[in-house]
C-alpha cells in the first residue's frame, strides 16, 4: 500500500510523520504548484470551491507518482467539505485510476472512533504504536506552530526579511525530514535562536488578524501567499485558525488544550446568532474580539463561492460599523492574480497607517 | 389587524400554504411582496453582497420591497434543517442575519429557528411560539396550526399533478387550472423550488419548454419514499435535504421509460449543486442529460437557443430510434 494525502499548510509534516510511524508506505503529494491547480481545475466542477481543486490535483500527482491509497478526510455539512471525498472519488474513477479510498469521517467528538480507524489504517500496529504515532505527530504539528507564531512575530519587524524567511523554511524542511524527536528539539531551538538575533526595526507594526475558513487561511498556495506579502509590509499578522485548535475542538473534544472556542461563539452574538457550517461563525467571533482588543484591521479570506463564508462577509459589514474595525474580504479562485492581491493589500494596510497615524495625532 | 410580510422567496415555494393559513387562522393579515421583477433583482443585487447567489439577492430584493410598507412583522425565519440529519445550506442558516446587517429600517422580524436536527417538533414548537405574538390561546395556535399542515398537503397534491410549486400556490389561492399542454417530448426538469420555480429567475425555463412541445415532469410528481430509496443507494448520505431529493430524482426519471431527457437547472454559486449537479451528471448514464447554470447575467436569447437544442436533439434521438448513436450529453 503506498499511501497519500491532501496538502494543507504545514500540516504535511505532521499527517506524514504519523502515517510513517503507522508503519505505511508514504507517497507525499508533490508541492502544490500553478500546475496542481490547473490540472485540479480541469476535472472539478467549475464553480466549486478552490479546496476541491487543489486537493484534486494534489491526488492526480500522487497517483501518477505510484500511489495507490488515498487518505481524505470527511464530514457531515453543511459545508460542501464534508462531501469532497465522495466527489473525487468519482472524478478519479472516471479518470480511470485504480485506488482505495480511505475517508476519516469527523466522529462526533468520539476519539475512540478516530483511534480505530488510524488503526486499521495501519500496517500490522497495535495501539500503543497508534497512540505513539498519533502522539509523535501532535508533537511535531506542536512545534512547527511554534515557530509560525515566532515568524509571524519576527518577520514583520525584522529589517532583513529574507533571512527570517530562509531561516524558518530550512528549519521547518529539516523538521518535517526528522522523526527523532531530540532531533526535533534541537532544531526547534536553533531555529527560534536565530530568528532571535535578527534585528529588528524600531517602529512597531501594524497589527491585522487574519480570519475565514481554514484551508485558505492555512494553505499559502490558497491565499497566493498572503501572509508572506503581509508581513514583507511589515504588518503583523494573528491567524486567528491553528490546525491544532482546528483538530482539538472538532476532532479531539477539547481534550488535550484548552479551547477558546466558548469565548468565540459568544461574541458572534448578536451579529451571527447560529452555526452557519465551516468557520462562518469563528469568522464573526474572531473579528469582534479583534476589535475589541484594538487591532488595526481585520482580513477575511475564503474560497470563491464558500456558503458560510459568504454569510460571514455579510454580517462582517455590521461587525466593521459597529465595533469600528476595517475589515476587507479577499476570496480567491484559479483566477486570481498576485498583483491584483498585492495592490489590494498595500491599499488597505495603507489606510490602516494613515488611520493610525491620525488616532496618535489626536492623542 | 396585525400584518405579517413574507418575501415571495426562497422557501416561500415549499411552506407557503402552510405559513399563510397558520397566520390568517391568527387573525394576522399576510403581505406577501410582489412577484419577481427586473427591479426586485436589481434591489437585490444592490443589498446582497456580491458573491452570494442569485436567490439570495432576489429574496433580499423582496425584503426591500416589503420595507416600504408598514408592517408589523416581517417573516424571515432561520430554516437550518427540515428532516434529521440534513441541511438546506449555510446561506439559509444566516438569513436572518445577513438580512439584519444590510437593512436598516426594518420592521421587527420574526426569525425563529427551523431545525428538526434539533428536536423533531422543533417546527411545531418553533411555530407556536411565533402564534403566542397574536393569541395566548394555545388550543387556537395548535388548530392553526394543523390547518396549515393540512392546506400545504393539499397544495403538494396540487403539484404532483404536474403543476410547478408557484402554479400550484396560485390554484390553492383560487386561480382557474391551467389547460393541458400539448406535448410530444416528456423532459424531467430539476433544481433548487426557489429558483426553478421563480419565473424571473429561471427566465421561465419550464414555461418555455412547454411552449416547445414538452410535457415537464418536476421533482414534486415524484412519490417521496421512491425518491429517498433511490437517493439511499449513493455511498454516503447527501446531507443536503434539496440534494438529496434531486440526485433521488434524477435516478427515478433515468429509469422512468417516457421521460425522453434531464435538465438540471442551478444558480452560479449554489455550493450544494455544484456537487449535485456533477454527480447526477457522472451516474446519469442512459438518458441526455443537460446543466443550465444560471445568475443575474443569463441572457434569454442564450437560454431558448441550448432549450431548443436540447428538444431538437431529442426529437431527433426519437425519430431515428437508434439509441446508441448520438452522445449522452445535451
Amino acid at each position: 500500500m503506498k499511501i497519500t494525502y491532501p496538502h494543507m499548510g504545514n500540516a504535511c509534516i505532521a499527517i506524514e510523520a504519523m502515517l510513517q510511524k503507522l508503519k505505511l508506505e508514504v507517497i507525499p503529494p508533490p508541492p502544490i504548484s500553478k500546475k496542481t491547480l490547473e490540472i485540479g481545475t480541469k476535472h472539478c466542477p467549475e464553480f466549486a470551491c478552490m479546496p476541491l481543486k487543489i486537493t484534486m490535483g494534489n491526488f492526480i500527482e500522487a497517483l501518477d507518482l505510484g500511489a495507490d491509497t488515498i487518505l481524505m478526510a470527511g464530514g457531515w455539512g453543511p459545508c460542501r467539505f464534508g462531501y469532497y471525498a465522495q466527489v473525487e472519488r468519482d472524478i478519479l474513477a472516471d479518470l480511470g485510476y485504480k485506488f482505495d479510498m480511505v475517508i476519516l469521517e469527523a466522529p462526533d467528538s468520539r476519539v475512540s472512533e478516530l483511534f480505530r480507524q488510524l488503526q486499521a489504517l495501519g500496517q500490522n500496529v497495535s495501539i500503543v504504536e497508534a497512540f505513539k504515532a498519533l502522539k509523535f505527530a501532535w508533537y511535531k504539528l506542536q512545534v512547527v506552530e511554534e515557530l509560525e507564531k515566532k515568524l509571524a512575530y519576527v518577520h514583520p519587524r525584522a529589517l532583513d526579511k529574507r533571512k527570517a524567511e530562509n531561516i524558518y523554511d530550512l528549519a521547518l524542511e529539516k523538521i518535517k525530514a526528522t522523526q527523532d524527536k531530540e532531533e526535533i528539539d534541537k532544531l526547534f531551538h536553533t531555529c527560534l535562536a536565530s530568528l532571535d538575533q535578527i534585528a529588528l526595526r524600531a517602529e512597531e507594526p501594524l497589527r491585522i488578524g487574519l480570519v475565514g475558513e481554514i484551508y485558505t487561511v492555512l494553505e499559502p498556495m490558497a491565499n497566493y501567499n498572503l501572509i508572506r506579502s503581509l508581513g514583507r509590509l511589515n504588518v503583523e499578522v494573528d491567524n486567528s485558525i491553528y490546525i491544532s485548535d482546528w483538530l482539538n475542538d472538532h476532532l479531539l473534544g477539547g481534550l488535550v488544550k484548552k479551547s477558546h472556542r466558548r469565548q468565540l461563539l459568544k461574541c458572534a452574538a448578536p451579529y451571527l446568532n447560529y452555526f452557519v457550517g465551516g468557520h462562518g461563525l469563528e469568522t464573526v467571533g474572531s473579528t469582534v474580539i479583534y476589535a475589541r482588543q484594538s487591532y488595526d484591521g481585520v482580513i477575511h479570506l475564503g474560497p470563491l463561492t464558500c456558503m458560510p463564508e459568504i454569510v460571514a462577509q455579510s454580517v462582517l459589514k455590521r461587525v466593521s460599523s459597529e465595533e469600528g474595525i476595517p475589515c476587507m474580504t479577499l476570496y480567491f479562485d484559479e483566477h486570481a492574480g498576485v498583483a491584483g492581491i498585492q495592490t489590494r493589500l498595500e491599499a488597505f494596510t495603507d489606510m490602516l497607517k494613515r488611520k493610525k497615524a491620525r488616532r496618535a495625532a489626536i492623542h | 389587524m396585525k400584518t405579517v410580510g413574507m418575501p415571495r422567496g426562497l422557501f416561500y415555494y415549499y411552506y407557503y400554504p402552510w405559513y399563510k393559513t397558520f397566520f390568517n387562522d391568527l387573525g394576522a393579515r399576510v403581505i406577501l411582496s410582489s412577484p419577481t421583477t427586473r427591479i426586485t433583482v436589481d434591489q437585490g443585487i444592490n443589498m446582497a453582497v456580491d458573491e452570494t447567489c442569485f436567490p439570495i439577492k432576489v429574496y433580499f430584493g423582496h425584503v426591500q420591497e416589503l420595507c416600504q410598507y408598514d408592517l408589523d412583522y416581517l417573516f424571515v425565519p432561520r430554516i437550518v434543517s427540515v428532516e434529521a440529519r440534513s441541511y438546506i445550506c449555510p446561506k439559509f442558516m444566516g438569513v436572518p442575519d445577513m438580512i439584519r446587517a444590510s437593512f436598516s429600517d426594518l420592521p421587527p422580524l420574526i426569525d425563529i429557528t427551523i431545525d428538526i436536527s434539533r428536536s423533531p417538533r422543533d417546527f411545531q414548537e418553533e411555530l407556536y411560539k411565533t402564534g403566542r405574538l397574536f393569541t395566548k390561546s394555545r388550543r387556537r395556535i395548535k388548530a392553526a396550526y394543523e390547518h396549515g399542515r393540512e392546506e400545504l398537503k393539499y397544495c403538494q397534491a396540487i403539484a404532483a399533478q404536474g403543476y410547478t410549486m408557484a402554479e400550484a400556490i396560485d390554484i390553492w389561492e383560487g386561480q382557474e387550472e391551467k389547460g393541458s399542454w400539448n406535448s410530444d417530448l416528456c423532459i424531467g426538469v430539476l433544481g433548487h423550488g426557489y429558483s426553478l420555480y421563480d419565473q424571473t429567475i429561471s427566465l421561465d425555463i419550464i414555461g418555455r419548454l412547454r411552449k416547445m412541445g414538452c410535457r415537464v415532469l418536476l421533482p414534486e410528481a415524484l412519490p417521496g419514499e421512491r425518491v429517498e430509496e433511490e437517493a439511499s443507494t449513493m455511498p454516503k448520505r447527501i446531507f443536503w435535504t434539496l440534494g438529496r431529493k434531486m440526485v433521488g430524482s434524477a435516478f427515478i426519471m433515468e429509469k422512468k421509460p417516457e421521460i425522453d431527457g434531464i435538465i438540471y437547472v442551478a444558480c452560479f454559486a449554489c455550493g450544494p449543486d455544484s456537487f449535485i449537479g456533477e454527480i447526477i451528471e457522472r451516474k446519469i448514464e442512459n438518458k441526455p442529460y443537460m446543466l443550465l447554470v444560471i445568475d443575474e447575467h443569463t441572457g434569454e436569447g442564450g437560454l431558448n437557443t441550448r432549450l431548443e437544442a436540447f428538444c431538437d436533439m431529442l426529437r431527433r434521438k426519437r425519430r431515428q430510434k437508434i439509441e446508441d448513436n448520438l452522445p449522452a450529453y445535451g
